[in-house]
This record gives structure tokens, C-alpha cells and sequence, in this order.
């Protein structure tokens, strides 16, 4: 029942914001942030159980453990900068949010790079 | 735990701007910004912390690094 949780703290939260927005914007963002947290750690504990699942459906299909790794890196990494990101939204200075998220997709792109060239070996054995 | 974190911050937030109105009105302005000063570093604390704790869970959580 943790959706109900969330909700709660969702709208309590937003509540406050509005209230601390006016005097105090900058306590505002760090506030928004902290309630972006709060919710995610909430939801940790199902995601760990989620990730153990997806390596144990990889193991038992016999994929390669390289690959699920870098998929799951990937998106923590994709998490990460959108959290980044969405902070500097919230604090309306998009020029940041944008260089944050270009900064994601570089170190994205540098992890995808091995599995690219992997499908580009076995696509040329098969050829 | 993190959902005091919120209503926390949420109290420091409102406490600091109704004591700056105040010191305003009593023609006090540095004392007012130096109290502002001081909640934002309070909160940017309290984040901090928690900030660090949500990189520590998703670098285990996706074996980052």
C-alpha cells in the first residue's frame, strides 16, 4: 500500500511548496527535491526486487551477464541525470538541465559502445 | 524516516520567511538576510545528506562505477 503513502506525501508536498514558494523560492527547489527522494526511497525496496528478478530471468535464458549489467547501468545512469535535470528545471535555468542531460547522454553512449560493436561481430559472422 | 525530512524542511522554509517579514518590519534587513542565509544552509544540509544516500542506493542498486 505504498501507493497511498505517496500520494499523501505527494499532495501535503505540494501544498507546502506553493506556500513556501512565494517567500522562499530556493527552499522551495531544495524541498521539491528532498519530497523527490523521499518518494524514491519508498519504492527502493521494490525496485532491488524487480532488478534481482530481471538477473535471474538473464541467468536462466544464459545471457550474457555483460549485457544486463550495462542495460542496468545505463539506466541508473539515465535516472540520475534525469533527477539531475528535472532539479535545474524546477529551478527554471534550463541552460543547466540541458548540459546535464547532454552530459547523460554522452556517458550512455560510451557504455552502449561494446554492445554495438558486439551486434556489429555477430551480424558479420552471420553475413 | 525521509517523510519527517520533508515536513522538517517544509517548518524551517516557513519559519524563516515569517521571521524575515518580521525583522523587516522592524527596519532590521541585515539581520533578516543573514537569517535567510542561515535557513538555506540548514536545508542545503539536510539535503546534502540525503543526496548522498539516494547516490549510495543507486550505485549499488546498478552496480554504477
Amino acid at each position: 500500500m505504498e501507493i497511498v503513502q505517496v500520494v499523501g506525501l505527494a499532495i501535503v508536498s505540494v501544498v507546502l511548496l506553493l506556500v513556501i514558494r512565494q517567500q522562499r523560492p530556493e527552499i522551495a527547489v531544495l524541498l521539491a527535491l528532498v519530497v523527490g527522494l523521499a518518494v524514491f526511497f519508498l519504492v527502493a525496496q521494490r525496485l532491488v526486487a524487480i532488478l534481482d528478478f530481471l538477473r535471474d530471468l538473464a541467468s536462466r535464458a544464459r545471457v550474457d551477464s555483460l549485457y544486463l549489467n550495462t542495460i542496468l547501468k545505463i539506466v541508473g545512469i539515465a535516472y540520475i541525470a534525469e533527477i539531475g535535470a528535472q532539479v535545474c528545471r524546477d529551478a527554471e535555468d534550463t541552460t543547466i538541465a540541458s548540459k546535464v542531460e547532454l552530459a547523460g547522454k554522452v556517458l550512455i553512449l560510451v557504455l552502449a559502445m561494446p554492445i554495438v560493436m558486439a551486434i556489429l561481430e555477430t551480424i558479420l559472422k552471420i553475413l | 524516516m525521509n517523510i519527517n525530512l520533508v515536513f522538517q524542511i517544509a517548518a524551517v522554509g516557513i519559519i524563516v520567511s515569517v521571521l524575515a517579514v518580521v525583522l523587516r518590519q522592524s527596519q532590521r534587513d541585515e539581520m533578516a538576510q543573514l537569517l535567510t542565509l542561515a535557513g538555506v544552509a540548514l536545508v542545503l544540509g539536510i539535503v546534502v545528506k540525503l543526496v548522498v544516500d539516494l547516490f549510495e542506493t543507486v550505485r549499488t542498486m546498478f552496480q554504477l562505477y
